[in-house]
């Protein structure tokens, strides 16, 4: 704001500047998205007398919350509590296992081009593809169980990890890596004196991190027979036992809450 | 600094006691023992035949697969739409009740650390941990299956990411200016709409695009449990074994993915 537009805005009330400054384009996105949410409600055909109905049972889905049944059902859920964790787990290293050296084939400033191109392309497909359809695959061809989820998540993490891996590379202080190279390192040398200290605590953090996804994911893994907790809460659903589901997922938002707060200590404590 | 001597009694220098590296080992001899129990239960629920069998049932799958059904494109635009709308509206939704809820959760802003803030941080947390599959499932066993209850799925999935990034935000903003704001004798709604929203506005656009694109990619799947969009064709598709038609809802739910990723860091790059 110019002192020469000063003297032409006395008198006029100040007005809140829009967030988007071009009248045209701000007005076009108004009506465009006004049209397209007038479009759209109206193609959803809701049933309100079935929603109606279904009032009763949500009710009785939410008091159940205050009084779960783990008992009933008991060996099924810790089976399957057990078995997502496994998956949890194997998934969560072997993916890390295969993700570094795919993280630093992706970053430009370590890796020649055709390395970088491939393991660029090995993650887009990774991050594109939905683990849930990832796993129907999977399961069509490895069959049913638990290798099928852990072969999905550990693809999941691939894409995961690796990119941002591979952009906390591209982001370190090239000086050390430098004079770790300036005394006559081998490359395995250098990468393990001259980029691995600089990018370890955050890969620490996003491992913890994708642990706690890896758990979330694993809970539906089941819905498409890859094993893991999904397949018991999917038939306490259908079989509208309302209590037995609220003790899976309370049991699931128990532990997500309690990975949640051990990946903020280990975060806290290695960076 | 951990020293120890050799035969000759000469001193070697060493990065950790001998403590230390007992302790390290250890914990590395732990971990690989839960690995290897982990896999041997993975190994004793797996049928290793069908395993071995596995590159002649893809390379079969393969076979059957390829080339993708054009044709059946025009039976696939009316889900497409579906799961847009299920993405954008669910979003919407999700956006209006995260607002609340992040202004309550967040430090600055909340009418009461003690007892609200405390449930507004639990809404964050349970709505974020249950997976919006698994909310579809619900939805679809309480209020039937349609595209409503996959919107409605998104939404409530949404609330926790969305509001939990926007509190952030909303704590993270500049105290002074709203200090001025409240200097002039604003009252509490005019502080909160020219002193706070100004602040998060850039944030808000960024969380609200950015969890579209996500939103984008869960809706694809939800029609899997009966939610409506484009998973309800392909598993349509699976259960007739019309591997053709599965190929090409693959391809179009890529797409659909690739177009979002795309329109969402165009619309974040033009805000930041």
């Amino acid at each position: 704001m110019t002192t020469a537009t000063l003297e032409a805005r006395l008198g006029t009330a100040w007005k809140k500047p829009p967030l988007i400054t071009n009248p045209a384009l701000r007005w076009g996105l108004f009506i465009g998205a006004a049209i397209y949410i007038v479009l759209a409600v109206a193609s959803i055909d809701v049933n309100w007398s079935r929603v109606a109905e279904g009032l009763s049972r949500g009710w009785a889905f939410i008091t159940s919350f205050f009084n779960p049944d783990f008992t009933s059902r008991g060996s099924d859920i810790w089976d399957g509590i057990l078995e997502s964790i496994i998956i949890t787990i194997t998934s969560t290293v072997v993916g890390i296992l295969i993700s570094i050296p795919i993280g630093l084939g992706a970053a430009r400033n370590i890796a020649p081009l055709p390395v970088y191109l491939v393991c660029r392309a090995i993650v887009a497909l990774s991050r594109a593809l939905n683990e849930i359809i990832v796993a129907i695959l999977l399961v069509a061809i490895f069959g049913f169980g638990p290798l099928a989820g852990f072969l999905t998540l550990s693809f999941a993490t691939i894409g995961f990890l690796a990119k941002l891996l591979a952009e906390d590379i591209e982001e370190m202080d090239k000086v050390q890596a430098e004079a770790i190279r300036a005394t006559g390192s081998t490359w395995m040398q250098w990468i393990n004196y001259g980029v691995q200290p600089q990018v370890m605590p955050r890969l620490i953090g996003l491992s913890m991190y994708r642990l706690d996804i890896n758990f979330r994911e694993s809970a539906v893994l089941g819905l498409v027979g890859a094993g893991g907790i999904g397949a018991t809460l999917n038939t306490a659903f259908d079989r509208y036992e309302f209590d037995t589901a609220a003790a899976i997922l309370l049991i699931i938002i128990v532990t997500v809450m309690a990975l949640e707060y051990l990946s903020g200590i280990i975060r806290a404590k290695v960076q | 600094m951990p020293v120890s001597t050799d035969a000759q009694g000469a001193k070697i220098w060493q990065l950790r006691n001998r403590n230390q590296t007992l302790t390290r080992w250890a914990g590395y001899l732990a971990a690989v023992a839960i690995f290897m129990w982990c896999w041997q239960r993975i190994s004793e629920a797996t049928t290793w035949f069908f395993v071995w069998d596995a590159p002649r049932i893809a390379a079969d799958i393969g076979g059957r697969a390829w080339p993708p059904r054009w044709s059946y494109m025009e039976k696939l635009w009316g889900p497409l739409w579906d799961t847009l709308n299920m993405a954008t509206l669910g979003t919407l939704l999700a956006l209006v009740m995260a607002v609340p809820v992040a202004f309550l959760a967040a430090r600055n802003t909340t009418p009461s650390t003690m007892f609200i803030r405390p449930i507004a941080l639990f809404i964050i947390v349970a709505t974020r941990s249950i997976n919006s599959l698994i909310w579809a499932l619900l939805l679809v066993a309480v209020i039937g299956p349609g595209v409503f209850a996959g919107l409605l799925a998104i939404a409530f999935r949404s609330i926790g990411f969305c509001a939990k990034l926007l509190y952030e935000a909303i704590e993270e903003i500049d105290h002074t200016q709203v200090e001025a704001i409240t200097a002039t004798g604003a009252s509490r709604w005019q502080v909160m709409a020219y002193g706070i929203v100004p602040q998060i506005m850039p944030a808000f656009t960024g969380i609200s695009v950015f969890r579209w694109d996500i939103n984008i990619r869960e809706s694809t799947v939800l029609g899997l449990v009966g939610a409506g969009g484009i998973g309800l064709q392909l598993q349509s598709s699976l259960n007739t074994l019309a591997w053709p038609q599965v190929t090409l809802i693959l391809i179009v739910i890529l797409a659909a993915v690739v177009i979002g990723e795309w329109v969402s860091a165009k619309v974040r790059g033009a805000i930041i």
